[in-house]
């Protein structure tokens, strides 16, 4: 395995998080990436610029809601060697206050940040238990308790907290060498949040940077920055009493 | 609404930040709208700025599109900082060409200010190593261009201060190099006939010339950097060292001067003894202030201005004389004075600030009237001295100096994009 490079499925890959923790991969040399996203324009051009950093790159669009379509998709990737790591990056942040008003905006919420995301961790999970590697899926602090401000979102991303949890159980349990990692990020600064006030969001490479050490660590939890460990552990801890006076 | 300030500090102003992040989409969300691109808003001034209206923010077009090792021909998008180019390049043997005094620009921004570095007089500025260029138009209209192709939409916008459409991607062509290191010399000069004498003399032989200048003396000490690329075949990337950071704005500004002449007066001494020949990595010589992050901030809440001008060489060692007698009678200035001499070259752009003669670049913290009424005296040498201000670098300069420093304006007016307005361009051309 030395000498073939290292392979590398990125799902959800033109997610700016997703797509600086590739380029620190093609930094490092001898990796393989297959990124997988909706818009094949967006996604070759993404490949074009990893190539130049020096990476081998192949890309892959899909319907990230359909079971099927995900389950054939991870087949097909692994049918060309299993991976080593998997990075599931996918997600939007829906406008809280429209997912209240609206069930398919609800909806797609979930099962954009939470369904989808599972179910691509699990079709290649089997696949990468015998031989082991690296699964990281990219949660949030958001899904540490719910809050008005974005509970919809909070609740996807809980729900691929526990998925993460449990499948870590599974795999202990198992004695395998699959590791899985859990990020949350906090707040971070990408174009799609580049209409907020900047003050207080943590730089993408910053969060790249973290994630891709603790993939290559096997981490269970990361937090991104790290801050939001200790920030997150008060929130958790808050009685409902004290909690529900805060507006956050 | 965001606030934004430029790398002056000098206001905030609200503005629609937009940003752009993916080439296909720039073009579409350029058409038909009213803005102004900017990249990663080092400039000092107001050229980056467009208060009250929209910003079509760069820095996420930052992907290469495709690099030649053989050649060394590099395409990329507009929004790609300068340090990525040269931490990709160097491994193949490439470098940029031209740079300025810090690499976290983008090449979008190279190119609206056609900016220099201290090669000048062998490499020109960054425009003359630019293959081509795609500029979208609020109109809706792309326009590929270069030296060889729509040459006068080309040369309007190199130089054209992001007033002919948005850059949106370019083709570079970088420089063999051995590796990242430079040899580098150091010599004290005590006044400006020593200086001039310098940096006559290693115009040949030496590559990089620049010179930092003890504002606060009167007679132009200072300390003569030269380099040249070292022969050394060894391709690491980066220097090594760490950044540090300025971690929060100061009360008042820690340049004044106090510590002004204690530092100047320190800082001379200490190079004085160890003048002579060094070897340095190409980062850490050529963009000391990248590793102190958010360094703007020393000048305090007030913020702080730059001022640089060329002047012809003919006049010039009476205007610099007299620029420095004005500065040192102020008592203002600061650590950060540059002097140079450029080489006998016109830049390719109609609004390239580069031009044969001398230039002298200082920070000056902002003290309102009292700065104000310096910078009017500069003003006077500059247009007697038939010389001309740096508009990257500008936050106020009369539009009476900018018209005569830039004789080919009527002509770059043609290929203005009526969509695109900036503070500068209002206070400037009054639109």
């Amino acid at each position: 395995m030395q000498d073939s490079p290292q392979r590398i499925v990125i799902v959800g890959a033109t997610s700016s998080i997703a797509e600086h923790c590739a380029r620190l991969w093609a930094a490092k040399g001898k990796v393989a990436l297959t990124l997988v996203g909706r818009d094949a324009g967006r996604l070759e051009r993404m490949a074009a610029d990893l190539r130049v950093r020096g990476a081998i790159v192949t890309s892959r669009t899909a319907d990230f809601s359909d079971p099927r379509a995900i389950r054939a998709l991870a087949d097909a990737i692994v049918a060309e060697g299993v991976p080593q790591q998997v990075l599931i990056a996918h997600g939007s942040l829906p406008d809280q206050q429209q997912c209240q008003r609206d069930l398919d905006a609800a909806y797609e919420a979930l099962d954009v940040n939470g369904v989808s995301p599972v179910l691509f961790a699990e079709a290649f999970a089997g696949h990468m238990e015998p031989a082991g590697g690296v699964i990281t899926i990219i949660g949030s602090v958001a899904g540490d308790r719910g809050r008005r401000s974005n509970y919809v979102y909070g609740a996807a991303k809980g729900l691929v907290t526990r998925y993460a949890q449990g499948l870590q159980h599974r795999l202990a349990g198992s004695g395998s060498a699959l590791k899985v990692v859990l990020v949350k990020p906090g707040p971070t600064a990408t174009p799609m949040t580049a209409h907020l006030p900047q003050r207080g969001l943590a730089p993408v490479e910053q969060v790249a940077r973290l994630i891709v050490d603790g993939s290559a660590a096997g981490k269970p939890v990361v937090y991104a920055p790290g801050k939001w460990a200790l920030i997150m552990m008060v929130i958790r801890h808050l009685p409902a009493v004290v909690f529900n006076k805060m507006n956050i | 609404m965001v606030r934004v300030s430029s790398w002056g500090r000098l206001d905030s102003h609200e503005h629609d930040l937009v940003p752009l992040s993916d080439r296909d989409q720039a073009v579409r969300a350029v058409a038909g709208g009213r803005g102004l691109p900017q990249g990663n808003a080092r400039s000092y001034g107001d050229v980056c700025l467009n208060p009250d209206g929209r910003l079509w923010r760069m820095t996420g077009l930052d992907r290469f599109i495709a690099f030649d090792p053989a050649s060394g021909r590099l395409r990329c998008e507009a929004g790609v900082l300068l340090r990525d180019i040269q931490r990709m390049s160097i491994a193949h043997g490439w470098l940029l060409p031209v740079t300025p005094g810090t690499q976290m620009i983008t090449v979008g921004g190279a190119i609206a200010n056609d900016v220099h570095g201290k090669n000048h007089h062998v490499l020109g500025s960054f425009g003359d190593h630019v293959l081509g260029l795609r500029l979208a138009r609020t109109d809706g209209r792309v326009i590929d261009c270069g030296p060889d192709r729509e040459g006068d939409w080309f040369a309007a916008t190199i130089g054209g201060m992001g007033l002919t459409g948005v850059v949106v991607e370019a083709e570079l062509q970088l420089r063999r190099v051995a590796g990242p290191w430079l040899v580098t010399d150091t010599v004290p000069y005590r006044n400006l006939d020593e200086f001039f004498q310098l940096a006559d003399t290693s115009e040949t032989g030496w590559e990089q010339t620049v010179s930092w200048v003890d504002c606060l003396s009167g007679i132009g000490r200072g300390l003569f950097f030269r380099a040249n690329l070292a022969e050394i075949p060894d391709r690491i990337a980066q220097s090594g060292r760490k950044p540090k950071r300025v971690p929060f704005v100061p009360p008042v500004s820690l340049v004044n001067g106090l510590s002004l002449r204690a530092f100047n007066e320190a800082y001379f001494r200490a190079n004085t003894l160890k003048a002579g020949y060094a070897v340095a990595h190409f980062e850490k010589y050529t963009y000391p202030l990248d590793n102190l992050h958010d360094w703007n901030r020393m000048y305090g809440p007030r913020g702080f201005y730059q001022y640089q001008s060329v002047v012809p060489r003919a006049a010039g060692r009476a205007a610099i004389e007299a620029m420095l007698a004005a500065i040192k009678a102020s008592g203002q200035g600061s650590f950060l004075a540059v002097l140079k001499t450029f080489g006998d070259r016109a830049g390719r752009g109609m609004m390239s600030f580069p031009r044969p003669g001398v230039t002298l670049a200082l920070d000056f913290p902002n003290r309102g009237a009292s700065t104000a009424a310096l910078f009017e005296r500069l003003d006077a040498i500059v247009r007697d001295a038939g010389g001309r201000i740096y508009a990257a670098k500008d936050a106020r300069m009369p539009r009476d100096l900018f018209e005569s420093g830039y004789p080919r304006l009527a002509e770059f007016l043609q290929y203005r994009d009526p969509g695109i307005s900036s503070a500068m361009s209002r206070r400037l051309i009054g639109s």
